[in-house]
Order: C-alpha cells, then structure tokens, then sequence
C-alpha cells in the first residue's frame, strides 16, 4: 500500500509492455472501416468527406497514442481545470458560436468548427470521477455530494439544451449520472427519478419544440408522413432491410448511392454500412464496438485508482451509449436524435472527444498499478 | 488517506453496479441483433422490394400500333414516321431566350408559346417538353438549320397514324386522336398501356379493334435517383406491334364509291354474295381523318359538325330509309313462297283515275297512267304500286315481315363489329301492338308492301337482301375483315321454300334492268359480261297530297329535304352472279334516274377487277 503510493515513473519499456494493444488495434479498425465506409457515402470517390475524415483520423489517432502517454495523475489532476475550460467554451458558443440549420453549437477555430458539447461528453465523466474519487462511500450519498455532483451535470446539459441539441444534453447527463451510479449512489434514488420522470412526461413534453414532438408522433408511427417526417426513417429501415445477409457489396448499396438516404455521412452512416455489409458485417461491426467497451472495462478493472476505475467504466457507459442510441435510432426503435456512431461518423468535435477518451482509457492501462493520492 | 474497509465496500459497490450495467449492455445489444436479423433476413424480401421501388422507374414507350391493308394488301391506315421537337430544360441555358427563338423559327403561336412555358413550371428539370409532336417538313429542316445554337433542343423521329387514302375510308376504319379520359375509363386495355399522348380509335373498325391494334409497349426500365433523375438504363423490353387487319375492301372500287358519291349524301355498298366480303362500302359525304390525329382545329371541326349532310354519319350502317320499292323483290317471294300468287297472277292497274281504293283511304300508283294488266314480271319489271298493294294485301304484313326478316332486313349486319349499327324496322302486327299500343291497319300492310310506312332499312341490309336473292337463296355473313375467321352454323342454310321462286325473283329483277320499260332500263349494260339486273327504289320522306299529285313537279324544283330518296339494289353479272350492290341517294328523286346509272358505271368497274380477286384470293395473308 505504502509502496504504491510513492509515484515512481515506468520505463518506457514497462509502459510499452503494459500497452492495450488489443483496443489500439480495434480503433485503428474502427478507423479504416469509417474510411471506407465515408467513401461509400461520397459515391466511390474520394470527395470532401472522405478527405476531410481521412485527415482528421490521421491527426487525431497519433495524437490518442501520444496523449496515452501522459500519466493518469495529470488527466486527474487537470480534470476540473478541463471541465471548466469546456464549460467555458460552452458559455462562448452560446455567446459567439456559430450557428448552422437553427442551433448555434460551434466555435470557428478556421481548421475545425469545434463543437464543444461534444467535449463535454468526456469532460463531464472526467470531473465526476475526480469528484467521486475522493469521496467516501458513506458520504457519496450525502445531501452536499449529491447536489454538487448534479450541478457538474446540470449546467452543461442546460447550456446545450438551449443551443439547441437535446440529444447531445441527454447523452452528457447520462454520462455523468452513470459515474454517480457507480459511486454508489442509493439504487432508491434512480428509481424514485425514474418515476417522477415518468409521471411528469406530459409536462416535459409540453415543453417540447413542435418538431420535437413531431419527432416523436413520427416515431411511434413513420407512415404517418412518408415523406415528410418519416422519410429518413421509412429510408433507413429500408436501406437496412434490403441489406440482406451478407448486403448488397461495398459502393452498391442503392439507397445510398442514389441519395435515398439523408444525412449518411453522420448519424445515418451505420443505415449505409449495413446496406453495403448486411446482417454479417453490422453483427461485426457490434462485435467490433463490444470488444472496444470490454477492453475499456477491463482497463478499469486493473486500475488500483478510483478515478480510472470511474472513468473506464463511465467512458465505456459512454461509448455503449452512443452506439445503442445511434443503432436504435437508424432501426426505427428510438426517435431521431442527433447521436453520432463513435469513430464512423462524420465529425471532427465527435472523433476527437472520443479520442480523448480512448487515451485516458489507454492511459489508465498503463498506468494501472498507479495509485492516485 | 482511507481506510482499507472503506476502500474495499467502496470496490465492491463499483464491482456490483459494474455487474449490473454489463448485463444490461449486454441485453441491448441483444435487442439490436434481433432487430438487425428482423428486418435483414427475415424481412429482406419486403425492403428488398420496397427499395427496387425506390430506385427503378418503368417508363412505357408509345405502342406501335397494327396497320389496316385492304384486300390486295394495300395500307390504307398505316404507321408514318414523324418528327417531334423536344426540349429538355436543364440542357438548356436561357430557356426564355431559346423558347422565343423556337416561337419565330416554328411560327408558334402566342398560346402554344405561353402553353410551353406552363409545362415547364410542372415538370421537373431533366423531364421533357414536347414542344411539337408533328412538325411539318418545312418546320422540321428549318430548326435543323438551327439546331447547332439550340442546345437542350432536338428533333425526335416518332410513329404516327397516317390514312393514305384520306376521305375513302373514314367510315370504315373510323380514325384515331389523342386519349381522353373515357377511353382509359371505358377500356382498360387502354389504360394499361396508356402513355401520354397516345392515339386510340375513336369510331369504325380502329375502335372495334382496339385491343388487337394496340400492340405491346416497349419498356425502358431506369435506375432513378432520390430526386427523380434518371442515373442508368437497366434494360429495355421490347413490345411488340398490333397485329394487322386485312380487310376485304377493294381500295380501286372504294374509291369509284367516293367519286360517284361526290357532291350527293348517300351510301354504296357492294358484297361478295357468297362470301359475304364487303367489296366496297362508302358513305357520303366523308372527311380526311388525318385531320383528326394531332387534334382538330376548330374551323375544321364546325364545317365537318354543321355540315347538313352529316359527314360523321355512316349512312350505310347508321341511315335508315324507307327501301320503297326495293322491297318488292321480297314481297314479291313472300307470295309466292306462301301460295298466295303464281306468277302469271295478274292485277289491273287502272292509273290515277282509279286507284286502289280501301275504308276511304285511295292508293295511288306512282304512273298516272296506270300500267293496264301486269303479271309478276311486269309488276316487278314497271314497279306497279298496284300490282304490289293486291299481293300485299292478299299476303298480310306477319308473312311479309317473317321473309323480310329472313332475308336479314330488320337486325343488325354487322352483330357488334360497328358501334352504333342501326337494326333497322320491320314491322308486324305485334310489333305495332307493343309498340304503339295500336292495332295494325290493313292500310299499313298494303303501304309495307311498297315499302313505305313503318318500314326501315339500312343500305347494308338492303345490300345483303339482295345477295341472298342473288346467291339463289342462301344465306350468308357479310363480312369486313379478313384475318376474322368467325364460323356461323347456319351458313349456307336455304332461306327458301322452292328455289324456283328465287329463280322467279330473279328474272323480275333482270327484266327490270334488261328489258324495254323496265325502270332501270336505261342504266343496263347489253355486254353479258357485265349484264347486271337490279330493282329500283324511291322512298317519300313527305306524304304526297293531291296538290303535289296535280303539280307533278320535276325533282329539282322541289326543295332539297323534301326530294325522295333514290334507291337501287343490282346483282351482276346477271348470267353467274357474284356481287351485289344497294346504292341510296338522299333526296336524290328516283331511282331510276339517280341511283341506278351509278350501278352502271360501278358493275364495269367491279366485274373488270373481279379476276384480278380471284387470283389473289387464298394466297396472301397466309403469314397472318
């Protein structure tokens, strides 16, 4: 114990050894497949979009492998210092950003719009677990910790709730929620908001935007207008569909390729794999995604310090998170809300948090015998 | 800092909670594979569908439509290459400035001009304008001229109807125009393989056969884009043509019709009188039909609809006349086949002085004179009304119509082959009963035995009245195409008692022609060849009062709606019969002085082709 304590540097060749190369090879995949997959999207060519994820890929992976060897001491050390920072930039956009198709989301850095909610993502798990970190179990339930913890969570999601982008507020607030879960907070205390989230559904969703709600009529039945509403959905499912078993071959997926498919290059992008790959490759593009959030666990799992063990956990929450919520929403089981697919999407703000979030991961492995006073 | 119990309850919890989130990760994802594998392999066949659906567009190609050939093979409704003019306005730079440039070199009108711009506001950009789906050839070489600075314009080469014999066949085949909504109502044939601007039949034998001329359409299948746009051409399917139709018109002796028909309104027919082949059949007067096929223009339309000879009437089918005296070849045989006369019965007939005179009603026959004492071939021969007033009279109307009937007067000739044939009446006492709650007048019967009164008859049926005369008596079909092989049962069947009396008939009819004071004496050809005997008819449209009788006006100098009709039925060559022939002249006066010279010069004609027929008969049209 004492031992441990004492923060004594790895050689390099103990950090090479203890190096999650399984997850570095499974991202670097993930990498090459969205490459492939974008130049799908632009019709068999190498056009915009497939440049500009090429190059983003190619900057941001280096930069993962770099980051993974900045000791797990300093990303917890620096972790509220980051939260602020988004938090500050959060503040910016709502001020300054840029506004484009009705929501004011981005900052122009000239290279990169960057989308700082995007950011938050990590920031919020990243804080929370530094919060938790030093708490006692016993105290992780009490009334200051409590409210401190849902103010970390609370002031983002209403920042870019009002951007607006709903679905990137849910996905920060369950991200942080989820390190709130793991520290032990009182199962009666989901359950009671459950209910009470529950009951006051009808009231929440009077406060929806009409194209909210309308999201959410066209959700319980997308025939209802096939062309309008419903069309990306109704396109989706059938993208999807006539995907078959084994799809209909890479660059052939007609719905594609003929512009059936709206928005293929974000958040519809797996409905575009899944044509051209079938039943066969989305199963191993899931496969592929689950040994990523195994691998991410298990980095957790050997971590001595709380506050990897709760980011691992939280981060890999994360990541399943965005990929149920995107693969539901392309197969019809959830409204449409804008939640990009981890890697494959297009979006630089998106790959690099991700990103981010996989060097802290690789980080912590690591380091994993670090022990964080 | 914490103490080593905290730290493991604090491990544990993690551990626990850790335990239940994977479980639940692991379920939804569960939840996505079944998903995944319900609508990839269980459904894919419906989403399979449903996405060919999205991406691939039929577009039908106009249909070639069957040709109709006379009997030598001639085309006399055919296929004509055409060129339209196109425009596509996303190929196009300044679709105002090329459509004015259009409007000058086409000199379009003002209308047509603003017609092309309101299309192009409905259609998307990459479709087609038809800026002309007929240009002429003057058009065609001027914007050819052009064409090079005209870029999103081309000439396309289409298919057209074309009725090279212009006004000869109108009644016949009818015409085609563009499809309207009836048609694609009423016939779904039509409906199936409509594309926009398709010609369909509208009247005569093209609409009968409609759905043997349509052909098959030609099929492009596209792959289109989300948009519409049309990305590859996946396959072409090729249709077929309409089948042709022969007819069994002879186009030389139609169009003989049409030039003896000039100027009159009337109808000749002629018929094979033991095939039943229609060798001709002209109503008049005709218009060109080709005026029909890109639509008619308004000025045309009126002249051809106010016209008071009523050129969209098909006279020989439609018009019904009193057949005056060309019934009395078969009130005549229904005597004789019923025993009420022999031929040598004799009547008196006394002239105008003395005419036939029941319950106070007097019965003039037409010569003021009186024809003194006529046998049967002398009451045939001079057309003694009196003669004809007595056998009627001693026959009764109920045998009357049964052999008048028989001989095809009073139904349909052609069954359902023309829209719109005239049945004609041949009345009965029980007919009158039913129809006009009266009882029958002997006065009735003795006016039906010359043919006036309720009776009504069409040319064709008078015409096909005669064949069976002709023919010895037997029974034929009266038919128009060729290909249309129909079997009938009771063909050929005798429609006599004793064949002597057609023989009878027969003589009567040549002496008529023939003979010195026969009413058709003077139209007779003396070379056996063409010998030919026939039976005049001229049918009142208005009562004759005795002021009339007195005036005895010449036929010019009555106005033109009150002249009689003139009629005239003939079979020839007298001494082996093959066709016959009924010509009626509206308010053409007599038959003898209007219808019948035209027999004369129509018998040349047909009997000269005859050999000609003969020989082609049985060798074309094999193929079919």
């Amino acid at each position: 114990m004492s031992f441990n304590s004492f923060s004594h540097e790895l050689t390099l060749f103990q950090k090479i050894k203890n190096y999650d190369f399984i997850l570095l090879f499974c991202i670097l995949i993930l990498g090459i497949t969205s490459i492939f997959t974008m130049y799908s999207t632009d019709g068999g060519e190498v056009l915009f979009h497939t440049k500009s994820h090429f190059i983003k890929f190619s900057i941001f992976f280096p930069m993962m492998i770099i980051l993974s060897f900045i000791n797990i001491k300093y990303w917890h050390a620096g972790s509220y210092l980051f939260y602020v920072l988004i938090l500050g930039l959060l503040v910016w956009v709502a001020l300054y950003g840029v506004t484009a198709s009705g929501s004011r989301r981005w900052i122009n850095l000239y290279f990169l719009n960057l989308q700082p909610s995007e950011l938050m993502k990590i920031a919020v798990i990243l804080c929370l677990a530094k919060f938790f970190h030093r708490i006692r179990t016993t105290s992780a339930n009490s009334f200051t910790s409590i409210l401190v913890s849902l103010t970390i969570i609370i002031i983002p999601s209403i920042l870019v709730i009002t951007q607006p982008d709903l679905g990137t507020a849910i996905l920060i607030s369950f991200s942080g929620l989820i390190i709130l879960w793991f520290s032990g907070l009182r199962i009666k205390y989901f359950i009671y908001s459950f209910l009470i989230f529950i009951t006051s559904l009808p009231f929440i969703i009077s406060f929806l935007k009409p194209y909210q709600k309308l999201r959410i009529l066209t959700f319980i039945n997308p025939e209802r207008d096939p062309l309008g509403s419903g069309y990306q959905i109704i396109q989706s499912k059938i993208a999807v569909g006539s995907g078959g078993l084994t799809g209909k071959g890479f660059l052939k997926g007609t719905q594609s390729y003929l512009d059936f498919l709206p928005e293929k290059h974000t958040d519809f992008i797996f409905t575009l794999f899944s044509e051209e790959f079938g039943f066969v490759g989305s199963i191993l593009l899931l496969l592929l995604y689950s040994i990523i959030i195994y691998r991410i666990i298990r980095a957790g799992l050997i971590s001595r310090s709380f506050f990897s063990r709760l980011f691992c956990f939280g981060f890999s929450f994360a990541i399943f998170l965005y990929v149920a919520t995107n693969i539901s929403m392309v197969l019809g089981l959830l409204p449409t809300v804008g939640s990009p697919l981890p890697i494959m999407s297009y979006g630089g703000s998106s790959l690099l948090a991700t990103m981010i979030g996989f060097s802290i991961v690789l980080s912590a492995s690591i380091n994993h015998r670090q022990n964080i006073s | 800092m914490f103490d080593e119990s905290d730290n493991v309850r604090k491990i544990n919890t993690i551990n626990r909670r850790l335990f239940i989130i994977t479980a639940a990760k692991i379920l939804v994802f569960f939840g996505l594979t079944s998903r995944l594998f319900s609508l990839q392999v269980k459904q894919n066949n419906k989403y399979l569908t449903l996405s060919d659906k999205n991406r691939i567009r039929e577009s039908k190609l106009h249909p070639v439509r069957g040709e109709f050939r006379d009997y030598f093979g001639n085309v006399i409704a055919g296929n004509n290459e055409v060129y339209q003019l196109h425009i596509v306005p996303e190929q196009v730079e300044d679709f105002r400035y090329i459509t004015l440039r259009l409007k000058n070199i086409l000199n379009l009108s003002e209308r047509e001009f603003q017609k092309i711009h309101k299309k192009r506001k409905k259609i998307k950009a990459w479709e087609t304008i038809v800026v002309s789906d007929n240009l002429s050839w003057e058009q065609f070489s001027k914007v050819n001229n052009y064409l090079h600075e005209l870029i999103g314009v081309k000439t396309v080469l289409s298919i057209s109807r074309i009725y090279p014999f212009n006004e000869n066949y109108t009644h016949v085949l009818g015409y085609v125009s563009q499809a309207n909504e009836k048609d694609i109502v009423d016939n779904k044939n039509i409906k199936e393989k409509f594309v926009p601007g398709i010609r369909v039949g509208k009247t005569g034998l093209e609409k009968t056969f409609e759905n043997v001329l349509l052909g098959e359409n030609d099929i492009q299948r596209f792959e289109v884009n989300a948009y519409g746009r049309k990305i590859s051409q996946l396959n072409y399917q090729k249709g077929s043509k309409g089948q042709d139709l022969n007819l069994t018109i002879d186009t030389e002796i139609q169009k003989l019709c049409t030039e003896l028909l000039k100027d009159k309104a009337g109808s000749i027919c002629v018929m094979d009188i033991f095939s039943g082949e229609i060798i001709a059949m002209q109503s008049s007067p005709s218009f060109d039909p080709n005026l029909f096929l890109f639509g008619i223009n308004q000025d045309d339309w009126q002249l051809i609809r106010n016209n008071p000879m009523k050129p969209l009437l098909n006279k020989t089918i439609n018009g019904r006349y009193s057949p005056g005296s060309t019934i009395k070849p078969i009130v005549a045989l229904s005597a004789l086949e019923n025993e009420v006369i022999n031929p040598e019965f004799t009547v008196h007939c006394k002239g105008h002085k003395h005419p036939l005179e029941l319950y106070g009603q007097t019965y003039h026959c037409w010569k003021k004179e009186g024809h003194g004492f006529v046998n049967l071939k002398e009451g045939m021969k001079q057309s003694c009304d009196t003669y004809f007033y007595e056998i009627s009279r001693r026959l009764g109307v109920d045998r009357l119509s049964e052999t008048a009937k028989k001989f095809g007067l009073g139904k349909k000739v052609f069954g359902e082959l023309f829209e719109n044939e005239k049945k004609g009446l041949v009345p009965n006492t029980i007919w009158k009963k039913n129809a006009l709650g009266q009882s029958w007048v002997l006065g009735e019967t003795i006016i039906t035995g010359i043919g006036q009164g309720f009776i009504q008859t069409t040319p064709i049926q008078l015409c096909l009245m005669t064949a069976q005369i002709a023919n010895g008596g037997y029974k034929i079909y009266p038919k128009i195409v060729l290909n249309n092989n129909q079997q009938y049962l009771d063909k050929y069947k005798p429609l006599f008692k004793n064949s002597k009396n057609i023989k009878i008939i027969q003589k009567a009819m040549f002496s008529s022609t023939n003979e010195v004071r026969g009413t058709s004496y003077k139209s007779r050809i003396d070379d056996p060849k063409y010998r030919f005997a026939g039976k005049t008819g001229t049918a009142q449209v208005k009562r004759i009062t005795e002021k009339d009788r007195e005036l005895d006006l010449k036929t010019f100098e009555i106005p033109y709606e009150e002249r009689d009709h003139a009629l005239y039925v003939a079979f020839g060559p007298y001494k082996n019969p093959r066709y016959a022939t009924s010509i009626v002249i509206e308010h053409g006066g007599s038959g003898g002085t209007t219808a019948a010279p035209i027999a004369k010069k129509l018998f040349k004609l047909i009997i000269d082709r005859h050999k000609l027929r003969q020989s082609t008969k049985g060798k074309k049209y094999l193929d079919i």
